[in-house]
């Protein structure tokens, strides 16, 4: 189990306060302008030593990800750092957290990666929801630039940032980088074809970095301790600490902080107080948020919870939102709401995923009455199929993959249902 | 994509108050000046703050005016986002999440109570006219589910008691306090196995 002494949010719980005072006392700002004076390169350089793979889905690596905008800044295209606060994945609830408890950590980290990337303009953009957490981190913004950290000369390292904030208005899509940054625009969120990427054509048309919340607020420590002492978690390209968020059928759902490829068991039944009724009232779990494929219980037994791991389980890390799912749930009801679910945030732009979505769903609602074939099992793998690959974003896979995994792990129970209940 | 519901009866007109006049000025100055686009979102927010918490079309036509963007490139966007509401809802706006996390900790249950409290149907008003509910997707407090929000508070940790408390409270226009109705800070565990208060 990860030592207090080595997590990075130590007021992930609101036990302390949120205020820059107590911020610093918990270690906030402390260097940031020896840290910014050491340059870019060595920034870089050094998230890329850890090995910080980005926390909001996707896992891309951070610091190739920061070395991919412009080294100069040409004339009338300034550079931006987009803050994506826009936390929708069922299962998932940490940014929220951070928001909340520890905003200067975002802040700081925000000055460090806009140095990094030469943006002298930070957005950070929440979801609308969240406006009780948007309250909590402007007043923290405030804070920061009376104490002249952020502004002319932020932090006396002469480099210049403003930092703002921008609510969503409930889009799930908006999550996804390119349909933040229409939003941005003042457009309705559709994501943007890629090539160009935004690190080249972003906000505006301008080189834009966009990042998770977790990931920017994890930078100023890892500057500090070091890239190595970061690696040293986990095992190479999955390293680091990681904030789990475990919901659904336990005993104690909750957030916690851990190490990058603790066993999923040990997760549930440590942190999370067990599932509730004992582990073998386990059906399945959601590792990584609504959008990664389900485990089965046989997986849960021995899977490590890092990207790679769970590549290897068919399913991903995603967001580490941990969804437990008991014996009481009827699994195709479960997934059936989350196939709903990309049916109501499509954002309608792509054929594939504006009317596959509604059909997995329509189907899977059938499914689980017992009102199908059980041929059509083979027709909603060959729907999910026709959406996967087939749209501009990867809301298409989102919205395929929780359903493959159902095929995948419960076809035999779908398959008795649909013979014995047909004619009910 | 959500089918929106626009209300047929519309005011046919709306200017925004002084105060929010001064505020449109400090919200344009986050955007380059070029850029004033990017302010449709914060306005749409205003508009629907300042009018009963919706937005008619003469304030999306406002809006256009005042960002000189066609009044059609405000309106997909009002249409787009499910929290802007064309059209009236109640004093007491409650969202009830019912996506996966909550659904299997019991959000089906606060959703038959709502039934009971507020009105038979979703998205129609109460008896008395205050109330309103409807099923949304994912508000992001899954780990304190079942959740709902209530205009702007998110109710959280939510049992039947609690929820019916919360719903009778509506009727005599006294709400809990908002948040974990365990009495949780965040999203600690009951059980602290880490960061043990010093």
């Amino acid at each position: 189990m990860l030592q207090d002494k080595d997590r990075i949010f130590t007021n992930l719980y609101g036990d302390f306060g949120r205020d820059i005072k107590s911020a610093k006392v918990r270690g906030d700002w402390k260097d940031t302008k020896e840290i910014i004076a050491k340059g870019k390169d060595w920034i870089i350089n050094e998230v890329k030593l850890s090995e910080l793979r980005g926390r909001g889905g996707a896992g891309f690596p951070t610091g190739m990800k920061w070395s991919f905008a412009p080294k100069e800044v040409k004339p009338g295209r300034p550079h931006y750092l987009v803050i994506n606060a826009d936390e929708s994945e069922p299962g998932t609830c940490k940014d929220r957290d951070i928001l909340r408890f520890e905003p200067q950590k975002l802040i700081e980290g925000c000055l460090i990666a806009s140095y990094a990337v030469n943006a002298n303009a930070c957005y950070v953009y929440i979801r609308g929801e969240y406006l009780a957490e948007s309250k909590i981190l402007q007043e923290a913004i405030d804070e920061a630039y009376k104490e002249g950290l952020l502004g002319k000369n932020a932090c006396g390292t002469g480099f210049d940032l403003d930092i703002h904030i921008h609510l969503g208005a409930g889009a799930y899509i908006c999550g996804e980088e390119t349909a933040l940054l229409e939003s941005l625009e003042g457009n309705k969120g559709q994501p943007r074809l890629k090539p160009p990427f935004p690190a080249l054509i972003g906000l505006y048309g301008c080189p834009t970095i966009v990042n998770n919340v977790e990931t920017i607020a994890v930078v100023p420590t890892i500057l500090r301790r070091g890239g190595k002492w970061f690696a040293g978690f986990g095992r190479p390209k999955n390293t680091g600490t990681k904030i789990f968020c475990i919901s659904g059928n336990v005993n104690n759902p909750c957030n916690v902080e851990e190490e990058m490829g603790i066993p999923l068991k040990d997760l549930i039944e440590k942190h999370a107080g067990g599932v509730i009724g004992g582990w073998d009232n386990l059906q399945a779990v959601i590792p990584g948020g609504s959008s990664m494929p389900l485990l089965s219980k046989s997986i849960c037994e021995t899977i490590k919870m890092d990207f790679d791991s769970l590549v290897e389980a068919k399913s991903g890390l995603g967001t580490a939102g941990i969804v437990v799912i008991d014996k009481s749930q009827d699994i195709v009801k479960v997934i059936a709401r989350i196939a709903r679910f990309y049916k109501h945030e499509s954002c309608g732009q792509c054929t594939p995923c504006r009317e596959g979505s509604g059909w997995m769903w329509r189907m899977l609602e059938r499914i689980a009455k017992g009102d199908a074939e059980v041929a059509e099992l083979d027709m909603l793998m060959d729907v999910t199929k026709q959406i996967e690959g087939h749209t501009i974003c990867a809301f298409g896979e989102g919205s395929s993959w929780p359903v493959q995994g159902l095929l995948r792990h419960f076809r035999t129970e779908m398959e008795e249902r649909l013979t014995h209940k047909k004619n009910i | 994509m959500s089918g929106k519901h626009v209300a047929k009866d519309q005011p046919t007109t709306f200017e925004f108050n002084e105060v929010n006049l001064k505020r449109i000025q400090e919200i344009l100055k986050k955007y380059p000046p070029e850029r004033k686009k990017s302010a449709v979102m914060p306005l749409l927010d205003l508009a629907q703050r300042q009018h009963d918490n919706w937005i008619p079309n003469a304030a999306i036509k406002k809006i256009g005016e005042i960002l000189e963007v066609p009044y059609i490139k405000i309106y997909e966007v009002a249409t787009f986002y499910t929290m802007y509401n064309l059209a009236p809802v109640g004093k007491y706006f409650i969202q009830i999440c019912t996506t996966s996390p909550c659904m299997i900790r019991g959000s089906g249950k606060i959703v038959n109570l709502c039934k009971k409290h507020i009105s038979e149907k979703e998205g129609k008003l109460s008896d008395d006219q205050k109330a309103s509910w409807i099923e949304v997707e994912c508000l992001g407090a899954c780990v304190s589910a079942p959740m709902m929000q209530i205009n702007d508070d998110f109710y959280e940790d939510l049992t039947e008691e609690t929820a019916t408390k919360i719903f009778e409270g509506i009727k005599s226009d006294k709400l809990p306090k908002p948040g974990s109705q365990k009495g949780r800070v965040g999203f600690e565990p009951n059980k602290r196995l880490t960061l043990v208060k010093n």
